[in-house]
């Protein structure tokens, strides 16, 4: 049996009902709230327009956030209270020893290398003849989904034996460089480094777009003054152009860094967290969703969540401080 | 390195020949940011046999082309792929989706922008703090809340959702359209409250209401920002691996190509006519929007690059 389209129209037409009656309540709305009562106006209309977005964000963010928190004190069902267990058993546990291990490795590589391979990048082209196309290059890949960049890695690390052609580029050039290949995946901490670069690979494109417009804001009377007191070219890139350029550098580093803590895609479409690749995000979703531990997937969750909350908060303190500076 | 811009004769003949190193550096970045995908792209379109004898490179000496894999992937046997089924639920998740979150930012953003009531700078203030709340904290209780419905003290609220056949895309919708609004919000917020006073002022003087003011003078004037938010939020969701897995589950009724791809690729990991040809089938519609709509892209991947 292959692909029909009879069993795809009923899928069609609930997409074309679902929404054109989300349209039509909203569409209602609009009009209706022109209509009501004349006493404490604003504040209805403010409570017609809010409540539709306020009600969904109670239910599906506020709510789970609250019940994660207390269902990470409790046992694998949810029924009952186990004090912080949960959270000993984080950190006492090897393999999930391991898994934070592994998550500070990508934290540690990703944001760095991401960011500095994409300013180098934007630097090298700025001003250049074919800016736009190179930078649509080192772009492209922030478009493709995680499971298809993690596709294309997975088939440059592929392996075949010695005696056999490659079919993976990596082995293919380790044969070429006179090298036996090898199974890249397998071995760690060698695999958990080669996802890295997948997630290097998609993020470098961010990096560089942000970093080269902060480039170009560097007002051109200060290079020239650089230039005329003799600093040569790789002086004004570190004196003056990073200097100046600098929170946005750390905007990016940050930026990355929460993205990276919450990596999932990558882990679980190329090696599923096996071979000891596993991270927080990947282990909350076994522990969660395939174990039915829904204690320790929760404590996860929340360590996760307590990881990103200082990051996110010097960024909000960082994006104030250069308002303000404007 | 030295890439300021530099005027003087002297200064370009200084920069040309460093320039050599700078391009050669740039050059090599971009190939390596470019072959890996160009890699996939050539093998999809080769035999299977060769795909899985030989590296595809030996394409440029010996180019066989098909069009079989894309073929097999997408009409084939249920075993082999059926990506066509899987492409059409991306969709069906993917545009209500976009309409839903893009429609309540934008009134919502526009209700803490113009209206008053008291509390309203807290309720921003708390709005823009939900951004940071990683997807994980709230996909156990969500997904309960649909399986087990609602019941305070013993009393049933809400049923448990006993979704069949394409109904079960209506929790794919919600759950994805909750985690798209805290940024939508903020960064519809952002874009509203610029709008001149005059222009809301003017109209509130002329005795219109919130409804007529937001349908007739802001909902025109914003239509950039909802590209971008819209744009963001579609391929937000096409991309999606973790919320569908949890809400849609592994299904072809309802699951979405990019979780068919990651199970693909991890039972039939060495079917690589496959794999490349649907790695190739999910990009397609990114690269599309990338490539037609590049400058609302970047906006708004840059504005949304924070979220959950």
């Amino acid at each position: 049996m292959g692909f029909d389209i009879h069993s795809e129209l009923p899928k069609l037409l609930w997409l074309g009902i679902g929404t054109a009656a989300f349209l039509a309540v909203i569409g209602l709305l609009l009009v209706l709230v022109d209509h009501g009562p004349k006493s404490r106006r604003d504040w209805w209309q403010a409570a017609c327009f809010l409540s539709p977005a306020g009600l969904l964000l109670l239910v599906g963010l506020i709510y789970p956030v609250v019940r994660t928190t207390v269902l990470s004190f409790r046992d694998r069902a949810g029924a009952e209270w186990v004090g912080p267990s949960n959270y000993t058993w984080m950190f006492t546990q090897p393999e999930i020893l391991l898994v934070l291990r592994n998550t500070l490795l990508w934290v540690l590589f990703t944001p760095a290398l991401a960011t500095t391979i994409g300013l180098v990048y934007a630097v090298l082209v700025d001003r250049s003849r074919y800016e736009a196309v190179a930078k649509s290059l080192l772009f492209m890949p922030m478009a493709i989904s995680f499971v298809g960049a993690s596709i294309i890695w997975k088939f440059v690390y592929e392996y075949r034996p010695a005696e056999t052609d490659q079919i993976g580029l990596l082995n293919q050039i380790v044969v070429w460089l006179g090298g036996r290949p090898q199974q890249w995946l397998l071995d760690q901490p060698l695999n958990t480094l080669l996802l890295i670069v997948v997630l290097i690979w998609i993020q470098a494109g961010f990096a560089m777009v942000v970093q080269s417009a902060a480039i170009k804001a560097v007002p051109d009377e200060i290079i020239e003054a650089a230039r005329i007191d003799g600093a040569n070219g790789w002086q004004q890139f570190w004196r003056v152009t990073l200097p100046m350029i600098w929170p946005t550098v750390t905007v990016v580093l940050i930026t990355i860094s929460v993205q990276t803590l919450k990596v999932f895609d990558i882990v679980r479409t190329m090696t599923g967290g096996q071979f000891t690749t596993s991270v927080i995000a990947n282990e909350m979703y076994n522990q969660a969703f395939r174990y039915g531990e829904i204690g320790r997937g929760s404590a996860l969750a929340v360590f996760l969540f307590v990881l990103v909350v200082p990051l996110v908060l010097v960024q909000v303190r960082k994006i104030r401080r250069t308002r303000e500076a404007q | 390195m030295t890439h300021a811009p530099m005027t003087s004769p002297v200064a370009r003949v200084r920069r040309r020949l460093s320039g050599r190193t700078a391009s050669a550096a740039a050059i090599v970045i971009a190939v390596v940011w470019t072959v890996p995908t160009a890699g996939l792209l050539v093998s999809s379109l080769r035999p299977e046999e060769q795909i899985k004898t030989t590296g595809w490179w030996s394409f440029f000496t010996d180019p066989t082309m098909t069009l079989r894999n894309y073929d097999e992937v997408l009409f084939g046997r249920p075993s082999s792929g059926q990506l066509a089924s899987y492409f059409v639920n991306s969709f069906v998740i993917a545009v209500p989706t976009m309409v839903f979150v893009v429609t309540l930012a934008a009134l919502a953003a526009y209700a803490l922008a113009w209206t008053r009531f008291p509390g309203r700078d807290w309720l921003f203030v708390g709005i823009f703090a939900l951004q940071i709340v990683p997807l994980q904290m709230s996909l156990v209780p969500l997904l309960r809340l649909f399986s087990e419905g609602v019941a305070i003290g013993g009393v049933e609220v809400m049923p448990p959702w006993d979704l069949q056949g394409a109904f079960q895309f209506t929790t794919v919708w919600l759950a994805h359209t909750v985690f798209g609004l805290p940024l939508g919000i903020f960064l519809m917020h952002n874009f509203v409250a610029q709008l001149p006073h005059s222009l809301v002022e003017a109209a509130r003087a002329d005795g219109a209401g919130h409804g007529v003011i937001f349908r007739r003078v802001v909902l025109p004037l914003i239509v950039p920002a909802l590209v971008s938010l819209a744009i963001f939020q579609f391929l937000w969701v096409w991309n999606d691996l973790l919320v569908a897995l949890i809400f849609a589950g592994g299904n072809v009724e309802v699951a979405p190509l990019t979780v068919r791809l990651a199970e693909m690729a991890g039972t039939r990991g060495d079917e690589w006519q496959r794999l490349t040809a649907g790695a190739f089938v999910s990009m397609i519609v990114p690269l599309i929007v990338f490539f037609s709509l590049q400058r609302y892209f970047v906006r708004g991947l840059l504005a949304g690059s924070m979220k959950g």
